[in-house]
């Protein structure tokens, strides 16, 4: 979801540099910033770990959407935590790409003005409690996917990021998965709201991997860099075998009549998202994009004088500081 | 010691159940929306401890109820003119700075409020408050901190934190003043003579609002009727039909 | 205002862009329950030392992590470069005899 629409750059440095530097993560080195790297590979980590700081933030609204409506004291500390992880998650994430010389408010700035993208399963609406389980499972159960194998990606402070944020992630997917046993164990009401939730995100939550790239140039560049471990189809095959068992589980029904057990190759056949709605979504036309980056922008607006107020204060303390030396 | 009448005790612990709770959910609000991360992550944090003292304090009122309800039961069936928070805690969030101007003027009572209860000769409310006191000595600091830091900020900071005084400080005095419930508590040793509250927190208020370059409004006034519930401001019932919408809507399912 | 990347002086910086006012980076470092030394676990953004410290307990402190915080900012830490990778590490590396492993203690001595 992160790794999937982001096109790795053509690099043309010094050939036996470029050996060298591949040498080394091929050997299992870690790059570090000091580093010496290829400009395709600082670019295209750049847009990577920035898209991925940028879902990690957009990915609080949707959720945060039902903070103030969960249904019972526990549940709202539970959702409110887990927001708030997200909101950390972007932070470390950030953090990363700051160490490849961009800051964080020139990626915000670039997210607020549709120049950096993020993930567009957070374009779908939240419209029941149900859709707090079916996030947590879902979308949580495919982002897991997608970050274990970054903890081995050969940027340091990425790798970095990324084993912080699985160590914290293991609860989000739980939460949501007992939500959804909650529901589906509740009343006749409850248990439809459940399925109704599945219906809408199961689409949405395959296309998180993004669409099939096993013959992408691109793709293979960022494999032999590895900022990125697995084809999107490997990941997908992987979290439909992984989900559609834990669906049974729940007495839910995968909306998918295709979707068959293959013996053969030891998965699942299962129907393709549509990739039209993908690409539309991604364009800016998905149910809500507009109140997304709406939101983004209004935080950002609204707190520009708290940012400046408290940096002002800062420096007069520290001028006064001086002045008292 | 007086024995305490349990009727008074159910609506002390409620004022304090309701303060947190209904403060906590103005605090979660702002998730996702701060001015930045950091702050959005600290905001939840202090959202997180308010909702956990809710636990505790609407438990142990429901228990002394004895009606068989629970935390959950307070907090999501009963209507605004059974809700006994101070008016303070309901005042919508407004801007940044008006949230944190609201947080530090409660944290100041709430701190020296915990504070003496922890030594409340009820041992249950001397356990919550106990637990709370640590989290809440943070909350002060923290918000103590940023209205200190914008007030004295640029000058955009400092009017809308003069503003943000200005507007809430008329809502100060309803957490100083007793009525009979309260002194029945501090005659049971149960809570304190909420006007000894006032001189400590004067003092902390006093002296983070002069670092912060503001002026305390002239004038005693101050508005009342929240920790009665004789009269609540009317955002509380706007907030009590989000926070209570899932219970009131499917009643008897379990979450 | 400092440069946000000056614990990484080779990243280039753009210079031409306009100087932006933005929060200082901070390096934080954390001491656990169990009297380990200070542990870099990330970094933050925020006005001065006081607010830095704030931000790493409510950022880094979330599930108990730590009992004492350091902060530094960024520009302020020195690193050894990469060119200096060899002179710097390598005649650590040929003190193997630094490691306990190095060292064969017969289990009858039990544990050390």
């Amino acid at each position: 979801m992160y790794a999937q629409m982001v096109k790795s750059e053509a690099t043309q440095e010094d050939p036996e540099r470029l050996a060298a530097f591949q040498a080394r993560i091929d050997a299992g080195e870690k790059i570090e910033p000091k580093d010496w790297m290829p400009a395709g590979y600082r670019k295209t980590l750049i847009r990577q770990i920035g898209q991925h700081a940028h879902s990690e933030i957009v990915g609080q609204l949707p959720e945060g959407n039902w903070i103030t409506r969960a249904p019972t004291l526990e549940r709202k500390a539970i959702l409110l935590a887990k927001v708030q992880d997200e909101a950390g998650h972007g932070l470390y994430l950030y953090c990363a790409a700051e160490t490849l010389g961009v800051t964080r408010d020139e990626m915000t700035e670039m997210l607020l003005d549709g120049r950096m993208k993020y993930s567009s399963i957070f374009n779908y609406p939240t419209l029941t409690w149900a859709d707090m389980g079916a996030v947590g499972w879902l979308v949580d159960g495919a982002a897991i996917m997608n970050q274990v194998p970054l903890q081995r990606t050969s940027f340091g402070p990425y790798s970095r990021a990324m084993i912080r944020v699985c160590k914290e992630e293991s609860f989000h997917q739980r939460q949501g998965y007992d939500i959804m046993m909650k529901m589906c164990a509740g009343t006749p009401e409850q248990k439809a709201m459940a399925q109704n939730a599945l219906n809408r995100f199961w689409y949405p939550s395959l296309m998180m991997f993004g669409p099939s790239d096993k013959d992408s140039v691109h793709s293979a560049q960022s494999m032999a860099w590895k900022i990125k471990m697995n084809t999107n189809d490997e990941l997908r095959q992987k979290f439909v075998d992984q989900t559609v068992p834990q669906a049974e589980y729940l007495g839910l029904t995968v909306p998918d009549e295709t979707l068959k057990w293959n013996d053969e190759k030891g998965g699942y056949d299962f129907a393709e998202p549509d990739w039209d709605e993908f690409f539309e979504v991604i364009q800016g036309n998905g149910p809500c994009n507009t109140e997304r980056l709406a939101a983004r922008n209004k935080a950002w607006d609204d707190g520009k004088w708290v940012r400046d107020g408290l940096l002002a204060h800062a420096e007069k303390k520290a001028a006064r500081r001086v002045a008292a030396e | 010691m007086t024995q305490v009448d349990q009727g008074q005790l159910f609506e002390f612990l409620c004022r304090m159940g309701d303060n947190t709770l209904v403060l906590g959910h103005r605090v979660s609000e702002w998730c996702g929306h701060a001015p930045v991360l950091e702050e959005d992550i600290a905001l939840a944090n202090t959202a997180l401890d308010l909702i956990g003292q809710t636990q505790m304090w609407l438990g142990l009122a429901a228990e002394v109820e004895g009606k068989g309800r629970s935390a959950d039961d307070l907090a999501m069936r009963r209507d605004v003119w059974d809700f006994r928070n101070v008016l303070l805690v309901e005042q919508p969030n407004g801007d940044f700075g008006q949230t944190m101007m609201r947080q530090f003027l409660f944290d100041a009572w709430h701190l020296e409020m915990l504070k003496a209860l922890t030594g409340s000769s009820n041992e249950q409310v001397a356990a919550i408050a106990a637990k709370a006191v640590k989290e809440v000595m943070y909350h002060v600091e923290r918000s103590g901190d940023t209205v200190i830091g914008l007030g004295d900020g640029t000058s955009e900071s400092h009017k809308r934190m003069q503003k943000a005084l200005d507007l809430l400080w008329p809502y100060v005095g309803e957490m100083f003043v007793a009525d009979a419930v309260d002194a029945a508590m501090a005659e049971a040793g149960v809570a304190p003579d909420l006007a000894e509250l006032r001189t400590a927190c004067d003092a902390r208020v006093g002296a983070v609002l002069a670092e912060a370059t503001l002026a305390i409004p002239e004038g005693g006034f101050a508005h009342k009727g929240g920790k009665t519930g004789v009269q609540h401001s009317e955002h509380l019932g706007h907030l009590l039909t989000q926070m209570q919408w899932l219970q009131r809507a499917y009643p008897g399912a379990t979450w | 205002m400092s440069s946000p990347n000056a614990a990484y002086p080779d990243t280039p910086e753009t210079r031409t862009r306009p100087k932006r006012h933005e929060w200082p980076l901070w390096e934080v470092f954390i001491r656990g329950q169990h009297g380990m030394s200070h542990r870099h676990v990330g970094s933050l953004h925020a006005p001065d030392e006081e607010m830095a410290i704030k931000n790493a307990r409510d950022v880094y402190t979330r599930r108990n992590e730590g009992v004492s915080i350091w902060v530094v900012e960024a520009r302020h830490i020195a690193a050894s470069s990469p060119s200096e990778k060899g002179p710097l590490y390598e005649p650590s590396e040929s003190k193997v005899y630094r490691h306990p492993t190095f060292f064969d203690i017969p289990d009858e001595v039990g544990a050390m």
